[in-house]
């Protein structure tokens, strides 16, 4: 082979030789750099999932990065499994029992794998799809923040689709299970500037304070299209449309519909906040 | 060294790869809404152009003609995974806003143009500096794209708010159409323009001559 005058690059047996290595190369390095990595990862995604939970909650400050920070002011939240068939908050031997019939652990529970995963999620019909996310998964994990008085925030993760893609967010709830204290995303791929205005901390700032359902019972709260009217009856269920995204904020409104309806987390919040 | 100065600057004027070339238009529509997500974008791009030159010029000898596609394609393709890890470890927020678009550099025609139109004829260190260079060339046209899409759609460079909008109690409102791919086109064709007007000799010919008796040809 060092004869570069017999060296023939196009026989068979160099081609083979080639491909082989070049595989066997790549794939040791990809396989390096993604182990080498992946606790990393694994830590920034927590984190920014935690830190979505506090920035809903109203508790994230600007300029807190620190991860011990953040992993401090999570800590005061009481994760809680609810089953979303029975509309069920689930007690600590129920949810040892779940874990253990379906060999998984809440401790790292993936909550948008599970609601693809066929054992831990099950189909929509068309009519009860009102968000447009197909499967629903079993069980969801939600956050309290207690206070010495009772529960004082109740954090909901939400999912629902916009005009490009899925939303994923948190959304929460005062202690009334009624009250928004806010509401942000955490993950969509809408047109930045337009649609991918709902991450806009002015636009967030519109939802602390409004009101999810309406006195008969329904869920009342929308974006509308437009400026919302302050002296309008229904102001208090409205947050202003998206301009030039119609479609995400119709995205938001279903999933919000959905979420917080009879389907969703409707009957459960109820239980919670007595 | 007159040769490696030509290597490596050529490509961003004279032999630009989106503005001659005309490769890797996708991800100059794509990326270029904000100026911090276009720069980690043409970081990720020059790195693994440079380092993919550099891989395939290495072993440019021994690659069978018959598959130097594949073996270009899973070098660019394996950089592509390890840009996309470390960005996901490091700089996870922005990780989170470039999605799909690192992912697909291994489409990207220009990391594969220049393996095939250089590195497989070339030493690892020109190699090397040609898709650095390259990188170069595409990263202008995406900052200057991102930088007018930025300042025209949202008022702002890299986050910092430089027109105040009306949204949040200023005087501007923000360019809606600057934010869709197609302001990209449009920029990105009078950057073109702009370009051969400068240099002339990047105008090509024109491919057909418009015939007589035609409404064209009376003007």
């Amino acid at each position: 082979m060092s004869d570069s005058s017999n060296f023939n690059k196009d026989s068979i047996q160099n081609v083979i030789v080639i491909a082989l290595v070049v595989c066997l190369f790549c794939a040791i390095v990809v396989a390096g750099s993604a182990v080498a990595l992946k606790e990393r990862r694994v830590e920034n995604k927590a984190l920014d999932k935690s830190k979505n939970v506090l920035i809903a909650a109203g508790l994230f400050e600007e300029g807190v990065t620190k991860v011990e920070d953040i992993n401090t002011l999570f800590a005061r939240f009481e994760p809680r499994v609810v089953d979303l068939r029975t509309k069920q908050l689930l007690s600590e031997a129920e949810v040892a029992t779940v874990e253990q019939q379906l060999e998984i652990s809440f401790l790292d529970y993936d909550q948008r794998k599970a609601a693809k995963d066929p054992a831990l999620s099950s189909a929509l019909t068309d009519l009860e799809d009102i968000a447009s996310i197909n499967r629903r998964e079993h069980y969801s994990l939600i956050y309290l923040l207690r206070s010495e008085s009772g529960i004082d925030r109740i954090v909901l993760p939400v999912h629902g689709y916009g005009l490009w893609s899925t939303l994923y967010g948190f959304l929460a709830l005062e202690a009334d299970g009624n009250t928004v204290s806010g509401i942000t995303f955490y993950e969509h791929a809408e047109t930045a500037g337009l649609g991918g205005e709902v991450d806009n901390p002015a636009w967030k700032a519109k939802w602390p304070g409004k009101q999810i359902y309406a006195d008969h019972g329904g869920v009342a709260m929308r974006v509308i299209k437009g400026a919302v009217d302050p002296n309008a009856a229904e102001s208090v269920h409205q947050v202003d449309g998206l301009s030039g995204a119609t479609l995400t904020s119709n995205g938001v409104s279903n999933m919000i519909a959905y979420w917080l309806g009879d389907d969703g987390y409707g009957p459960v919040l109820g239980s919670i906040s007595g | 060294m007159s040769n490696v100065k030509e290597i490596l600057l050529n490509p961003i004027f004279n032999n630009n790869p989106i503005g001659l070339q005309i490769l890797g238009i996708c991800s100059a529509l794509a990326v270029t809404t904000q100026m911090s997500v276009a720069a980690v974008m043409c970081i990720a791009l020059t790195v693994v152009c440079a380092f993919s030159n550099f891989f395939i010029s290495l072993i440019r000898a021994r690659i069978p003609s018959s598959i130097r596609i594949i073996v270009q394609m899973t070098i660019i393709a394996s950089l592509v995974i390890v840009v996309d890890q470390i960005l996901g470890a490091v700089a996870y927020d922005i990780s989170k806003q470039l999605t799909v678009f690192v992912g697909l550099i291994i489409t990207n025609c220009i990391v594969m143009g220049r393996a095939e139109a250089f590195a497989m004829q070339n030493p690892p260190g020109l190699s090397f500096l040609d898709g650095l260079g390259n990188g170069l060339g595409y990263s202008a046209v995406l900052m200057s794209v991102a930088a007018i899409r930025e300042f025209f759609g949202s008022g702002s460079l890299f986050g910092v708010e430089v027109l105040p909008l009306v949204t949040q109690g200023g005087w501007y409102t923000p360019m809606g159409l600057m934010l869709l791919p197609p302001s990209a086109f449009f920029i990105i064709g009078l950057l073109i323009w702009a370009l051969r007007a400068w240099k002339k000799d990047q105008v090509e010919a024109p491919e057909y001559q418009i015939g007589q008796h035609t409404a064209m040809s009376h003007s």
